[in-house]
């Protein structure tokens, strides 16, 4: 076992042969945190008092939901046969909605450990993410995790994953994250095996964002890592792609607190502190350079994360729509994946369209809303982006359903993914069926063992995005795993469904879907909706509708007895209050027309219970 | 219903009224509401204010009930003349329960002799009494006559055995017919009290109750829906599954029948429940009631009115008796009413007479064509007399009443 390193290697002066930059990558919930926890603890910079698990999680949603949505980057110092190297790890996030965030974690580093459960073995995260480190040409460290656990079979796995990666079942460290055991080791396999940044200390300084967040009480922290020359304080530095100055008015490493430092050379991991209010103003990809030495090529950036799902957020009180828009400017400091305009419903009033990685995403703003700024919101049904040519050629992208146009359309085209799923053999006719019910063709099939496969499909964004994962998982007894990446799109026959209140649209329920399961919305919507909705003074048809065709209708009957039979003097103070509750309810109906629906019909219809607005962590 | 009571105010021990309750007071009614809190059973829809002899642990509590309820009299009349509400002889009594039948009707005549004594009653002033149908005796009804009392109301509830056992009525619906020639027999004037929704009932067994309690030829008529009252064995059986809760679309069936039959029998209705052969024979007590006029509740759980201020007894007994006999206002809470509290009540009342809401006099101003237009055209309202400013419901309106009421109200 290697000792803890007696001195650490300062930042700035640390030379890069001592230097190992490495991303822990993995399906979601193999384990990388807790890793990260051991190696935290076993190079002293996390002292035990200060220890809990998950110790990188730091937002609480990430505490309370156990899963990693921002990647965290930590130097810690480790000694290795007489010498003190600076590691730089980071911990990346699991989610299919956040890959985005590890492809960024992996440009900054040299290796990636690739973690897999030994008592689980590969699933569909683990080639997505091991498939993002190869196209990084980092070199990929085989770990198996979680040995510990009396249902682990590391000698099956590692063979799985020696396949997989082109190597050895025997160069397939064996770990337990919760228990520490072969931590070490594979700290000294680290540094043994990735290879030490290599860049020209002597060129004009050059690093590239990977991150970047706000703080409300340091401002925008800029997360670099230093390909070429030295950025030091105080000097004035350059973003390549903006041409704006600043002055770096703090440096230093997060160990994992930030500590500030002389400067950061090459093949350091760092942050950077220039006094910018908004995460735009130092964007991710953009390379930093010195401004009275500047470099002349930029480093290749990133791909911006598109949006893939949009929904309405609009506040049950009207007049949250200010707080609302402070609130929403305020997160996208700190989220520069989250995309909205101002949106105004007639059912629902004023609110924002929004744009998300994909429903956790969704879900994870929305909380963060309505938790840290207060704010009560009903989201509309989610929505991919369609777009959409008329007859007179014109283009039309639609990101909300009821703005979709009426007639006149020679084409819509829809997102479309690639989606890995890998599951154990003896469901692939429940996974095939499953997809060809999502219109998915199947684009091949591997077998990664005897009996577990990887099963490769195109499906529509629009089919997966909202329940195909709880069907998924349901009809795999939990054992198929799932990642896709945008792939384009293609032409589909697609339909918007209105749901018309007594004639009148309600713009909160139009939706979009191929013009083979309108039908089936259709009836669904109607039949909740005249479930929810209260009986009113005169009959009210409720309708789906594709245009001028109506597809299903239902009715709900007018109401004909809304009165106390009896009333006495006793009863009076008690039926005054009613009424006053009655009232009071009143104000809290919106209007249709002139049908009343009250806000929890909204809410209730909205937040289907078919799994499309609760998409479980993957 | 009369349910638990409403949250309030603390209620004075002194009884005391604020100077608000004696305003206008010389041009109201007043009344007096006589609570005798006693029955021989509970029935399972019911949640008034009753006790049988068992819950009371013995009878003598309902011996000296007319005693105390006198002494209340005594307290009512000095309370009102401290806050200088205007002196009215009394111009209705109503005797309800409970079933005050189950006390001696030398106790019901002490207790109108209690109001006499105390206010004095107008000349052709109506008293009341409810009786339940196994109660009563042609002695005992000529014992009340002789007492003063004026008006009979019968819980009939309805004609048919089944009906009649899911509320849990004793009595023989053969007997009807008798207690009213009875009550006639000693020149009262006769109601009876029909349910109808309650579960089991066809629309056949509604009609045939209707037509049994018309061919009595009765005075006044009252039809209530069943409410299931939260906490009532009745309200047990419907969350068990064991019996299905009211139908309002049933209901709304049968009060349209009831309607056609009772107005085909010669009765008009003069208040969404009620019905009456002559303009007279309406309820003049609970008349008062939906015209916001004053009256004094005596006994335990009763409910005053007096110029806008609304007080309720202590529910039980036993609390109530120790109260009256320490001198103490009976009142566990009170409200004061504000102005738009008023004009609620005032709307929500008078909209169920017959006579209609002025709207002005609930100081709905404005153009009634305006006001109106939107209960108008979905036919709640009667066209003529809302041009002239009054609201009065149509039959679908009086199914909506509560409806018309929110549309009303700024
Ligand atoms: N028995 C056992 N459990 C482990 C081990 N490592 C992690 N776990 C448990 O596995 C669960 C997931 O651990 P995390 O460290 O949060 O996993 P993660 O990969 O960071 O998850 P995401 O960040 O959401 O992708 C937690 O309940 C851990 O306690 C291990 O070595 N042995
Ligand atoms: C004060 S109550 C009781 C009078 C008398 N004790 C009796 O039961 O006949 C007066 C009337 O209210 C009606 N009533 C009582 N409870 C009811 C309920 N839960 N729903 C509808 N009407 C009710 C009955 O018609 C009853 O006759
Ligand atoms: S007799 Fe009348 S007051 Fe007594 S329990 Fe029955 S319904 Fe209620
Ligand atoms: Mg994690």
């Amino acid at each position: 076992m290697s000792p803890m390193a007696h001195t650490a290697p300062e930042p700035s002066a640390t030379a890069p042969e001592l230097i190992r930059n490495f991303s822990i990558i993995a399906h979601i919930d193999h384990g990388k945190s807790t890793l990260a926890d051991r190696m935290l603890q076993l190079t002293g910079v996390v002292d035990q008092r200060q220890m809990r698990a998950q110790y990188l999680d730091r937002m609480d949603i990430e505490r309370e939901r156990g899963i990693t949505i921002k990647s965290q980057a930590v130097r810690m110092p480790w000694e290795e046969d007489g010498v003190t190297y600076a590691l730089n790890m980071i911990d990346t996030p699991g989610h299919v909605d956040f890959t985005y965030e590890v492809s960024r974690s992996l440009a900054a580093c040299e290796g990636a450990v690739l973690l897999v459960d030994a008592a689980q073995g590969i699933e569909a995260q683990t080639l997505a993410n091991l498939y993002l480190a190869m196209e990084n040409e980092l070199t990929i460290v085989p770990v198996l995790n979680k040995i510990d656990l009396p249902a682990a079979q590391p000698e099956k796995y590692a063979e799985e994953l020696a396949k997989l990666i082109g190597c050895e079942p025997e160069d397939c460290l064996k770990v337990s994250g919760k228990t520490g055991m072969g931590v070490p080791e594979l700290l000294a396999q680290i540094v043994k095996q990735v290879p030490a940044p290599v860049g020209d200390p002597n060129a004009p300084a050059r690093a590239m964002i990977f991150d970047s967040v706000y703080d409300t009480y340091r401002g925008v922290v800029t997360y670099v890592r230093v390909i070429d020359g030295m950025l030091h304080p105080r000097e004035r530095i350059t973003l390549m792609s903006t041409k704006t100055q600043h002055e770096l008015l703090e440096i230093g490493v997060s160990s994992p607190e930030p500590v500030p430092t002389k400067g950061l050379g090459v093949g350091e991991v760092g942050y950077l502190i220039t006094g910018v209010k908004d995460v735009r103003q130092s964007k991710v990809g953009d390379t930093v350079t010195n401004y009275a030495k500047p470099a002349t090529d930029a480093l290749e950036g990133y791909r911006e994360p598109l949006p893939m799902v949009f929904s309405g957020l609009f506040p049950i009180d009207g007049s949250d729509y200010g707080p609302l828009r402070e609130a929403l400017d305020k997160l996208k400091l700190s989220d520069a994946a989250l995309v909205y305009e101002p949106e105004s419903s007639v059912a629902l009033g004023f609110g924002f369209r929004c744009g998300f990685l994909g429903l956790l995403h969704l879900e994870i703003v929305r909380e963060r809303l309505e938790r840290e700024f207060g704010l009560d919101l009903i989201s509309t049904a989610p929505s991919v982006v369609y777009e959409v040519t008329l007859d007179d050629k014109s283009q039309v992208t639609v990101t909300n359903p009821s703005e979709f146009p009426g007639g006149k359309i020679s084409e819509v085209r829809e997102p479309i993914v690639r989606a890995t799923m890998l599951a154990p053999s003896e469901y692939i006719g429940a996974i095939m069926e499953l997809c060809q019910e999502r219109r998915g063709s199947l684009l091949g099939m591997d077998y990664l063992s005897e009996d577990r496969v990887e099963m490769r499909y195109m499906l529509p964004l629009a089919e997966i995005v909202f329940d195909f994962f709880d069907q998924l998982k349901s009809r795999t007894k939990g054992y198929a795993s799932l990642d896709y990446n945008p792939d384009g799109d293609q032409v589909a026959n697609l339909v918007k469904v209105d749901i018309l209140l007594q004639g009148e649209p309600v713009d909160a329920f139009s939706t979009i879907v191929h013009a083979d399961k309108a039908y089936t919305y259709g009836v669904m919507m109607t039949g909740k909706l005249r479930k929810l909705i209260p009986r009113q003074q005169f009959e009210v048809p409720i309708q789906a509708a594709i245009g001028a065709r109506i597809i299903a209708r239902e009715n709900i009957s007018a109401i004909r007895k809304d009165v106390l039979a009896k009333c006495y003097g006793g009863d009076i103070s008690r039926k005054r209050k009613l009424l006053e509750r009655q009232k009071e309810g009143k104000k809290r109906m919106k209007m249709v027309g002139r049908v009343e629906v009250p806000q929890e019909a909204f809410i209730a219809a909205l937040s289907s219970d078919d799994g499309s607005a609760g998409e479980r962590k993957k | 219903m009369a349910g638990p009571p409403p949250d309030g105010d603390p209620a004075p021990a002194d009884g005391s009224l604020p100077a608000s309750a004696a305003i206008g007071s010389a041009g109201r009614a007043f009344g007096v509401y006589l609570h005798v809190p006693f029955c021989a059973v509970r029935c399972g829809y019911c949640d008034f204010n009753t006790y049988t002899a068992k819950e009371l642990g013995g009878g003598a509590s309902q011996a000296a009930y007319a005693g105390t309820a006198v002494q209340e009299l005594a307290f009512a009349a000095s309370v009102l003349s401290r806050a200088g509400v205007a002196e009215r002889p009394v111009s209705t009594i109503f005797i309800g329960g409970g079933t005050p039948t189950l006390l001696p009707a030398s106790d019901l005549a002490r207790l109108i002799g209690g109001v006499r004594d105390n206010f004095g009653l107008k000349p052709g002033a109506e008293v009341t009494v409810e009786a339940n149908p196994d109660s009563v005796t042609p002695e005992s009804l000529a014992a009340l006559a002789a007492g003063g009392v004026t008006r009979v109301s019968f819980g009939m509830q309805s004609q048919v055995r089944h009906v009649l056992a899911v509320l849990d009525r004793t009595h023989d619906p053969k007997r009807i017919p008798d207690v009213v020639k009875w009550a006639r027999d000693v020149g009262m004037s006769v109601s009876l009290d029909l349910i109808y929704g309650t579960p089991g009932e066809s629309l056949a067994d509604w009609r045939s109750s209707l037509e049994a309690a018309l061919a009595c030829e009765p005075d006044h008529l009252s039809a209530y829906a069943l409410v299931v009252e939260d906490g009532t064995k009745l309200a047990a059986r419907v969350r068990r599954g064991e019996v299905i809760a009211p139908d309002d679309d049933d209901e709304a069936d049968k009060y349209e029948l009831a309607d056609d039959l009772i107005s085909a029998a010669g009765l008009a209705w003069y208040e969404v429940s009620n019905w009456a052969r002559t303009p007279d024979d309406a309820c003049q007590h609970n008349l008062a009631y939906w015209r916001g006029d004053d009256w004094w509740g005596v006994g335990p759980g009763a409910h005053s009115h007096v110029g806008g201020v609304r007080w309720w007894n202590v529910r039980h007994p036993s609390a109530y008796a120790t109260r009256i006999d320490a001198g103490e206002s009976p009142a566990q809470g009170r409200e004061v009413l504000d102005g738009q509290a008023r004009q609620l009540e005032e709307v929500l009342l008078r909209s169920r007479l017959r006579a209609g809401l002025p709207l002005k006099e609930a100081g709905l101003h404005g153009d009634p064509a305006v006001l109106l237009a939107g209960v108008l055209a979905d036919g709640l309202v009667e066209p003529e007399p809302a041009a002239a400013g009054t609201v009065v419901l149509t039959r679908r309106g009086r199914l909506l009443a509560d409806a018309v009421v929110r549309a009303l109200l700024p």
